[in-house]
Formats: C-alpha cells, sequence, structure tokens
C-alpha cells in the first residue's frame, strides 16, 4: 500500500516535472484561500470550496479560458487559512509573490474578507466577494476600488425578515408578539440591531429578546424562556451549529408559532436533511429561484462533480461571482485594473440571473428570506431577483 | 425545578466531555490536548453509522469503545511512551506531553479532514420530548445523562473497589513508589490512558446526538474538559463528576434568571474563583 502510493507519487511528479514546461504558458495558476479548519471550516466546505472545484473543472471541460485569443485551462492552488485573518493576508501575499498566480479568488467569510481587502487592494487584485455581508460597500469601494459585494448587507437582510413577518401579519396568520434572539458575535449582533427598530417600527412587539454566546452547548434555556413568553413568531440571527441546536429545540419544546426564522446554516442541504417534514415552513436567510432552471441546472451539475449538494444561498452566489470573473477575462485579458473596470462597466449573466454592480461596487439585488417549502428551501424575498414564492405559515413541528 | 433538571443534564454532557480526560491527564499523566479531536471521531463514528445504517448511536458505543481503546493505547505506545522513558521528572513530562499532542490534534484534524471532509455532521435521534416533573426536556439529553451516569458511575466503582482500579490510582498517587510494590507502570499507565480515550470517543458518540459537529471543533471541547478537570482535582473522578454538574447547573440558572449572554463569563468566573480558594480542585490533594 505504502510502496505504491510512493510510486504514483513518483510517477506523478515525474510526469508534471516532464509535462510542466511544455504546457506551462497553456495553463492559468488560479489561487484560492479561504478556511479548510477553524470554526469557519464547515461553512466553507459547504459553500465556498466545492464551488472552486465545480468552477474549474467545468471552465477546463469547455477546453478552458480564452485569453488572448488562447484556450488556457485552469490550475488551482489552495490554502488553507485556519480561520484567522493573519493567515488568510500570508497566503494572499504567496499566491502573488511566490506562485506567481494568474488569478486570485476572494476568501471566505464577512470578516476574513474585510480583513483581507487592503492586500487585495495593494495587489489591484479584483475582489469580487461572495460570502461577505456589509452595508459599508459605499466606504469600503472608495478605499478599495477592486474590492465587489453581492451577497447584501445587515440591512437588507434584516428589512426582509421584517418584509416576510409583515406579510404574514397583514394576512392575519401571526400576530405581532415576536420573540427575537442573536448569536453574540459581529452578525448576528448587527443584525439584531437593525431587525429590532424595523419590528417596532413594522407594529410588532418584542416580548422576548437575548443573545447568547457563539459555541453554546444547550440552548434549551432560551428556547423554554422565549417560549414562556408565547411569541407568534421566533426570529434567530444565529451561525449554523445554534441554527441545528435552536430548531432541535424548538421541535423538543414544540414550540408553537406561525414564523420560525435562523439565520446561517438554514439553507444548507443537511439541515434539510436533518430535520426532514418537520421543518416545512421554516423561515432563514439566503433563498434561491430554486425553481429556475438555471438554478436546477447548476445544482445537479454541482452534485454530480462535487458529490455534494449546494445550499441554498451563498453556494450560487459563489459561483456566480466566479462565472463573473471568467466573463471578464475572457473580455479584456488578464490585467487586473482592466477586469476591475470591465466589472464596473457590465452586466454578467450568471446562474443567480443577471449580476451587475451599482456606483459603490454593491450588487443591489439580492436574497435576503427563503423557506423551506416541500423539502426544498425556496427564495420569498429580495431585493430585486426573481422567482420569489409567497410566505406560508409555518405548520406544526409534526 | 426547570433550572435543576436543565442543569443536571447539561452537567452530564459535560461529565461526558471531561472524563477521559481526567483519565488521561490525572492517571496517565499525559495532558492530551488531542483530547477533542478523539470525542470529534465518535460522534463522526455514530453519525456514520446513523446515516449508513440506521444504527442507533448507543450501540455505536460499543463499537467506539473498544476501537477507540485499541486506538488511544497505539498512540500511546509509538507517541507517548518514548517521552515517559526519557522524562526526568513530572513537569518535563508534561511540557513534552502537551507539545506532542498539540502536533498530533493538529495531524487528527487533518485526517479526518481528509476521511470525513469538512462539513458539519448532524443528524437528527431521538429528538423528541421527554415529560418530566411537568416540563419537557430532549430525549437524547436525557438518554446521554443516563449514559453519563453509567459511564461515570462504573469507572468511579472500578477505580475504587477492583484491583486494577486501585493499581491505576497507585500510579496515580506515586509512580515511583508503585513500581516498588510491583505494579507495571509504563503497562497500566498505556490502560489509563487507553479508557481515557475510549471514554471520551463514547461521549463524543453520545453528544452527537444533539450537538453539531465538525472536523475542527474539537478544540473547543478539550478547553472545556481541561477546565472541568481543573476545577475538579487532577486524577479524581468525584472531581469531575461534581465541577461538570456544578458547571452545569451553574450556566443553566444564569441563561435562565439572569441573561444567556452571561454564561461563558460566568463559567470562567467560578473557575478563577475555585482557582483562588482551592488551586488544587476541588477534591484535589493538597501537595505535600
Amino acid at each position: 500500500m505504502k510502496r505504491r502510493t510512493f510510486a504514483q507519487l513518483a510517477a506523478f511528479a515525474l510526469a508534471a516535472g516532464l509535462a510542466g514546461p511544455a504546457f506551462a504558458q497553456d495553463t492559468l495558476k488560479v489561487g484560492a484561500v479561504a478556511p479548510k479548519t477553524g470554526p469557519l471550516a464547515g461553512g466553507a466546505n459547504v459553500s465556498y470550496w466545492p464551488n472552486v472545484k465545480l468552477w474549474v473543472e467545468d471552465v477546463n471541460a469547455r477546453g478552458g479560458l480564452s485569453v488572448g485569443g488562447k484556450q488556457m485551462k485552469l490550475e488551482v492552488i489552495e490554502y488553507d487559512d485556519q480561520t484567522n485573518p493573519g493567515e488568510t493576508i500570508k497566503a494572499v501575499q504567496r499566491l502573488a509573490e511566490q506562485d506567481k498566480a494568474d488569478i486570485i479568488l476572494p476568501p471566505y467569510s464577512t470578516g476574513l474578507n474585510l480583513a483581507s481587502a487592503p492586500i487585495y487592494a495593494r495587489y489591484g487584485i479584483p475582489m469580487i466577494t461572495s460570502t461577505a455581508t456589509t452595508d459599508k460597500a459605499e466606504e469600503l469601494s472608495k478605499q478599495f476600488p477592486n474590492v465587489f459585494i453581492s451577497l447584501g448587507g445587515a440591512q437588507g437582510i434584516a428589512k426582509g425578515v421584517v418584509e416576510a413577518m409583515s406579510q404574514l401579519k397583514d394576512k392575519g396568520e401571526i400576530g405581532n408578539k415576536i420573540a427575537m434572539v442573536n448569536v453574540a458575535d459581529a452578525f448576528g449582533i448587527e443584525l439584531a440591531g437593525v431587525a429590532k427598530p424595523a419590528f417596532l417600527a413594522a407594529g410588532f412587539q418584542i416580548v422576548y429578546e437575548t443573545s447568547y454566546p457563539l459555541g453554546s452547548q444547550d440552548l434549551s434555556p432560551v428556547m423554554k424562556a422565549a417560549k414562556a413568553a408565547a411569541p407568534d413568531a421566533f426570529v434567530a440571527f444565529s451561525y449554523p451549529a445554534d441554527t441545528f441546536a435552536l430548531t432541535e429545540q424548538a421541535i423538543v419544546e414544540d414550540l408553537q408559532v406561525g414564523a420560525f426564522y435562523t439565520a446561517v446554516g438554514t439553507a444548507f442541504p443537511g439541515y434539510g436533511a436533518r430535520f426532514g417534514a418537520a421543518i416545512n415552513g421554516v423561515l432563514g436567510v439566503g433563498g434561491v429561484h430554486a425553481d429556475g432552471e438555471a438554478f436546477k441546472a447548476y445544482a445537479a451539475r454541482h452534485e454530480a462533480v462535487t458529490g455534494a449538494k449546494p445550499d441554498y444561498w451563498a453556494s450560487a452566489m459563489v459561483y456566480s461571482t466566479f462565472q463573473v470573473l471568467e466573463q471578464s477575462i475572457e473580455a479584456v485579458g488578464l490585467d487586473r485594473a482592466a477586469i476591475t473596470a470591465h466589472i464596473k462597466a457590465n452586466s454578467f449573466d450568471t446562474v443567480i440571473g443577471p449580476l451587475a454592480f451599482d456606483a459603490n461596487n454593491n450588487n443591489p439585488s439580492f436574497w435576503t428570506v427563503g423557506q423551506w417549502q416541500g423539502g426544498v428551501f425556496k427564495g420569498v424575498a429580495s431585493t430585486g431577483r426573481e422567482g420569489a414564492v409567497p410566505v406560508e405559515k409555518k405548520s406544526a413541528w409534526k | 425545578m426547570d433550572i435543576l433538571i436543565t442543569g443536571l443534564l447539561l452537567g452530564g454532557t459535560y461529565a461526558l466531555i471531561a472524563m477521559g480526560l481526567n483519565l488521561q491527564y490525572g492517571m496517565a499523566r499525559i495532558m492530551n490536548l488531542a483530547n477533542g479531536e478523539m470525542l470529534v471521531a465518535g460522534g463522526f463514528a455514530a453519525f456514520w453509522f446513523w446515516t449508513a445504517g440506521q444504527l442507533s448511536p448507543f450501540l455505536t458505543v460499543f463499537l467506539v469503545f473498544p476501537v477507540a481503546f485499541a486506538l488511544n493505547w497505539l498512540v500511546y505506545q509509538v507517541f507517548l511512551r518514548p517521552l515517559v522513558k526519557r522524562a526526568k521528572s513530572r513537569g518535563q513530562l508534561e511540557v513534552d506531553a502537551i507539545l506532542t499532542t498539540f502536533g498530533l490534534s493538529f495531524v487528527s484534524v487533518g485526517l479526518m479532514l481528509a476521511f470525513f471532509g469538512g462539513d458539519y455532521f448532524s443528524y437528527s435521534y431521538l429528538s423528541v420530548p421527554v415529560h418530566l416533573f411537568g416540563s419537557t426536556w430532549g430525549a437524547n439529553r436525557v438518554a446521554a445523562f443516563g449514559a453519563a451516569v453509567v459511564i461515570c458511575g462504573a469507572l468511579w466503582l472500578w477505580l475504587s473497589y477492583s484491583r486494577a482500579g486501585m493499581t491505576i490510582r497507585a500510579i496515580a498517587v506515586a509512580p515511583d513508589s508503585a513500581r516498588l510494590v510491583g505494579i507495571d507502570v509504563r503497562k497500566m499507565a498505556a490502560l489509563a490512558f487507553a479508557l481515557g480515550g475510549a471514554v471520551t470517543a463514547s461521549g463524543g458518540a453520545l453528544i452527537s446526538t444533539f450537538l453539531t459537529l465538525d472536523a475542527s471543533t474539537g478544540v473547543m471541547f478539550t478547553l472545556k474538559a481541561l477546565v472541568i478537570v481543573i476545577m475538579g482535582g487532577v486524577g479524581e473522578v468525584r472531581g469531575t463528576i461534581v465541577a461538570a454538574l456544578l458547571l452545569g447547573l451553574l450556566e443553566t440558572f444564569v441563561a435562565t434568571v439572569i441573561d444567556p449572554g452571561l454564561t461563558l463569563a460566568a463559567a470562567y468566573l467560578l473557575f478563577v474563583v475555585i482557582l483562588l480558594f482551592r488551586p488544587q480542585g476541588l477534591f484535589g490533594k493538597r501537595p505535600t
């Protein structure tokens, strides 16, 4: 076994060594850096890494990228940043200086994207972020004109939740009492901060409100207290592990609400697989035009190539931003400044539909709320995307 | 009443997390920083058997226990025994063991990523409500608590009353003198280490029924286990149990009565207070 592995490696190294120089000019090096370990590895392994693999496979299957009239195949260099911003920055430097990567993809998550924006700016790398949610697009683009925001910001996401809840309230399907909890981390605190005044302005009453630390092992006190407040709707600005835990506690406690919302993780295929029919009607952050042909075809390829289903939020966005980069490179070549200018000026056809950036390098139309309906997580609210389905009242857990 | 039971259930979870480390650190004298990874591996085994073959995690435990035992015994023989052999003092062994197992934890995270992938693994098992004393609790938590009682009770009885248990306590108290009375210290230390690993992995399999794990979450559990072991007193089974329950009760009390956001602060406050007034831990013996 060991010997065979060694022999294979040796053969591979030899082949690479011999073949390398001959084909060197026909391949483009694509650098990718994101967590493979650390707290955000779970999310990156659902939404980010499979898309890097899929995109490179797709492009190579077509014969490569056409740059200056020549077909160039892609070759990936992957780095694990251990969910540590310092490592992300080092890896980008290494990709640019040592590996001489022709294309460098943006990292994963809001924090790591914001932390590494200056280094991308220093090298002038077009950075079309796909997993960062921020309201600071205007300031960012002023400081770093190469940075693009596509996944939206807290304002849009929180307003989407309020809008979906208001629709249910206006239809008379839920009352106006809301229990709202959030994870005590930048994402949860920011969203809760935006959502609270918006709920109050929309005529809701917040009957229970609390935060809990990241990595809490037992959220049953939170769910018991929320239940005791007898809310009509439950809203949690949560991270994946607590999204799962809160949902399980809600099922155990049989929390009877007309609307149940959890944030990151709700759109993961694993969430649907774990809870099955019980979560029909659960609302969550994100969403896609799940019935659209473009998404269906993308999901099928994603599963065929990577062996896993895409999530119903960031996955398609990650792939779409790679498509933007791909189309820009085919249009203007590898010059970084030219790519950035091209992205600013054009609209792109992607798996989430047309994608274009405004004067602040911000994608103004993104999905904000989705809902599990019949085993699929469908977009129910967006800031101008097509294909939203009407929001439904949450049925009983069983 | 609610607080009491919720707290006890959480305490049971904590006892499962910490008991293995207590055996490894207290008895075998190896400060094992790769302990959390063993827990995650146990959780993964439970996940895999459940999703692939609908095998109950409570049965998987009987498989996980011997496999983890063998694996940890091997780890001890290959990586840790040389350290024990050359260590001139307990302090030196501690430093060496921390460095080695810190490295091992990275290796195990890498191996788990390679074999299991980096996704979250979570499944639904026994997530049905149980009605006790006029309130509801998750059946999986109650069952895990029951298993914790069985495991901790069995360990305590075994250590207190069996010959092998007594031998292990002897090497924990005085490894040098133990040799004089004819105890094979190396063999017993390896046994204690392997047993600790097996208990941790079984705990992982049990708590995976209600916690969402991924390959990188191990370190979180190592830290929690470390806090509990030190609070309870190194090498004290009763201490670990009491500290785990105390922590569970305190966190639940704070979450229910004051604010869920303060649970971590309260836990570390308790830790600091215990260290200030009983640096050897609740049940630990004062060093002579």
